[in-house]
């Protein structure tokens, strides 16, 4: 507040200066001149007069002549002062709107606002650095979980758009640059309750200077990072960034796991989707030769995985000297028949439109559909706007970085060890992965499973806390009974264990619990609503352990121990 | 020679010697002070405090919190002079007379603060 008052009164100063000379000449003329009283006697008019006649003078022009009717050299100054008194008045309130309105002036009272808005928040929040696709995911998705964000993007008409964005959390927004110290800092990275950065801007060099003041000032807080080049992720990676998110490189890879084991890209699939959907179904891409349409970031990371899992690929490339892809590519665009003909689709079995055109891929997909309408088509969509049109053109998979960074970013933050999971996964065989791909649609009935961590600690599982505090043994096992039928188990698999640093897939029942661990599960919602209702209340962990309902209540418990005691003394 | 500075201290030194010169002479007796020196005295510690305005230094702040006071001071004397004589019709007793100087003798000390960290800030500058 103190720059804008400065800048405000700075600027004021000569309006001001203006208004109190007119005032003070106005009056000392006054003052001066000779008047007349009513019988006629010379009368001089005093200060209080004078300022009280200038005063209504210079701002309503006259409730008329007092207290005696004016002489002509009255008159004549009241006519200079009249005129001096008003052109100060509208100078010196001209001036102040000008300010006010000024480019330099709305922004300091914005910046203002944020930051008061920053330390208004009361719970942790993230700092989220780029409020495009990707951004706006992430905060939505934030804000429906009740967490707020503080957003910086160097754009104004999309901190304009998150202000009229019909959020549920505060989410202050700040039109800055990103890449600057100070702008982090005013967004709160400093603060106890920033629980981690999220650089989701559209430029890699801002997210790795992001990424690195982060980590230089407030290193152990968890940063989230984009990378769209491999270059860029070996950098992040050097100085510990927490997590680094190369979309081209995540889908490719996933893309080529499904070859080896669908199951295993089901599973990803289903842990990294928003909730509430069916479960997709199990997508088997076939195995053969693949024209891959555009060899930018994308197209390399496909490539790179294809080769990998030794499936043939063949290159349609438009800009081969920008690009430099290898000696045996088509040159063309892959939006015409010549081309892909060219490139062999009557033999191909699938392709992938991967330009960085949404308009061009789309026709690509459709042009391959037309020569060959058995391919297995992969679509890359650029950009969240056109997600219609995309889903209309029925491609077998479409690739939007936007919603795998921002999925990605979302059960990093809400489940940690989701990801710690994953990894595991990829290196199971096909029959394990199928396996558990059964016993969660069975659990699930179809449904989208979801998934949670249980943190043995104060603050997320009291109940259960307290009673291991009391050297009391818990059993996974324990918390999996329904709270509300002892006999009946909740639909949900305890998917992963981490005990100190130690991390267990699939943890028995019979795994003891002490403060500190983190078990994930994968479940219904339902599930996970009565779980926690075990981990907070006393009376059903209590319920879960023995399966008998204690007495709730001072007095009733008191009556039971003591009904207890007797029965025990007879 | 910089007119933003010469401007800043004459206004300073001219609302010294104003108020200065309205205090002199016997503290109760009305001929001795002139309501025209009075006059112009607030009007220039007025304009005096708008130029310090805006001045984001920590002797700018002090300044402006001297000039504040002075203003506060010689305000006070002038309503109290227009409301004995015009609004309860007291007159110009010496007893409202000492008043209204002695007010202005509090703003005199504000403005020779002023003065004082206006001379203390050229010479370090100086240094």
């Amino acid at each position: 507040m103190q720059n804008v008052l400065f800048h405000l009164f700075r600027r004021m100063r000569l309006p001001l200066i203006v208004l109190i000379v007119s005032y003070a000449v106005s009056m000392l003329g006054l003052v001066l001149i000779p008047g007349m009283d009513d019988q006629g006697h010379p009368w001089r008019m005093d200060f209080f007069h004078a300022f009280y006649f200038v005063s209504f003078m210079g701002s309503t022009i006259g409730f008329g002549e007092i207290p005696y009717p004016f002489t002509d050299a009255q008159r004549l100054w009241t006519t200079f002062a009249l005129y001096s008194t008003v052109i100060s008045w509208l100078y010196a309130i001209g001036a102040l709107l000008t300010i006010i309105q000024s480019n330099p002036f709305r922004q300091a009272v914005a910046h203002n606002t944020f930051i008061r808005q920053v330390k208004r928040i009361k719970e942790p929040f993230y700092l989220i650095c780029g409020y495009g696709d990707t951004g706006s995911l992430v905060v939505k998705a934030l804000s429906d979980r009740g967490i707020s964000s503080v957003v910086i993007d160097i754009n104004q008409d999309r901190i304009n758009t998150l202000e009229i964005e019909d959020l549920s959390a505060v989410n202050p927004g700040l039109c800055a640059n990103a890449a600057e110290t100070d702008n982090l800092i005013a967004s709160g990275l400093r603060s106890r309750l920033c629980a981690g950065v999220i650089a989701v801007t559209g430029e890699d060099q801002t997210n790795l200077m992001i990424a690195l003041t982060s980590k230089l000032l407030v290193s152990p807080k968890p940063v989230i990072c984009r990378a769209e080049t491999e270059d860029m992720e070996a950098n992040l990676d050097s100085f510990h960034t927490d997590y680094v998110i190369n979309p081209y490189h995540r889908f490719a890879n996933r893309l080529a796991l499904s070859f080896r084991s669908p199951s295993i890209y089901l599973l990803f699939d289903w842990f990294t989707s928003s909730d509430t959907m069916q479960c997709s179904k199990l997508i088997q891409p076939p195995k053969g030769l693949w024209v891959i349409c555009g060899y930018g970031r994308f197209g390399k990371a496909i490539e790179k995985f294809f080769n990998f899992q030794g499936i043939e690929t063949i290159i349609v490339e438009a800009d081969p000297d920008n690009t430099q892809p290898p000696p045996a590519t088509i040159i063309g665009r892959g939006t015409e028949a010549v081309t892909l003909r060219e490139a062999n689709i009557e033999e191909a079995v699938g392709i992938v439109a991967g330009t960085n055109n949404d308009a061009n891929n789309l026709s690509i997909i459709v042009t391959a559909r037309s020569l060959k309408p058995d391919i297995f088509t992969v679509a890359r969509q650029n950009q969240q706007k056109n997600t219609t049109t995309f889903e209309a053109a029925k491609s077998d998979m479409v690739m939007q970085s936007s919603t795998i960074i921002a999925r990605r970013v979302l059960s990093r933050i809400q489940t940690p060890l989701l990801a710690d999971f994953l990894r595991t996964t990829q290196t199971k065989d096909e029959e394990w992965a199928s396996d558990m791909v059964k016993r969660i649609q069975e659990l699930t009935d179809n449904q989208i499973p979801h998934a949670w961590t249980l943190r043995v600690n104060n603050r997320y599982a009291p109940a259960l806390a307290a009673s291991i505090k009391k050297q009391q043994q818990i059993l996974l096992g324990t918390v999996l009974h329904d709270p509300r039928n002892y006999s009946q188990r909740l639909p949900c698999i305890a998917l992963m264990a981490k005990q100190k640093e130690e991390k267990i897939l699939l943890p028995d029942e019979s795994l003891s619990l002490s403060l500190g661990d983190k078990v994930l599960f994968c479940g219904t919602a339902d599930a996970k609503r009565h779980m926690s209702l075990t981990l907070e209340s006393e009376p059903a962990l209590l319920y879960c352990l023995t399966g008998e309902s204690q007495s709730q209540g001072y007095f009733w418990r008191w009556l039971s121990k003591k009904y207890l005691q007797n029965g025990q003394m007879n | 020679m910089n007119f933003e500075k010469i401007a800043f201290a004459f206004f300073i030194v001219l609302a010294l010697t104003l108020n200065f010169g309205f205090f002199l002479g016997d503290i109760d007796d009305p001929a001795h002070h002139n309501v025209f020196e009075l006059f112009a005295a607030l009007v220039v510690s007025l304009i005096a405090t708008i130029l310090k305005f805006g001045d984001r230094s920590h002797t700018g702040a002090i300044l402006l919190a001297t000039s504040l006071v002075a203003d506060l001071q010689l305000i006070t004397a002038a309503v109290v002079w227009g409301a004995t004589v015009y609004a309860m019709d007291i007159g110009l007793t010496s007893s409202v007379m000492s008043s209204i100087v002695s007010l202005s003798g509090g703003a005199l000390l504000a403005n020779i603060l002023s003065v004082v960290i206006l001379v203390m800030e050229e010479l370090r500058f100086r240094n």
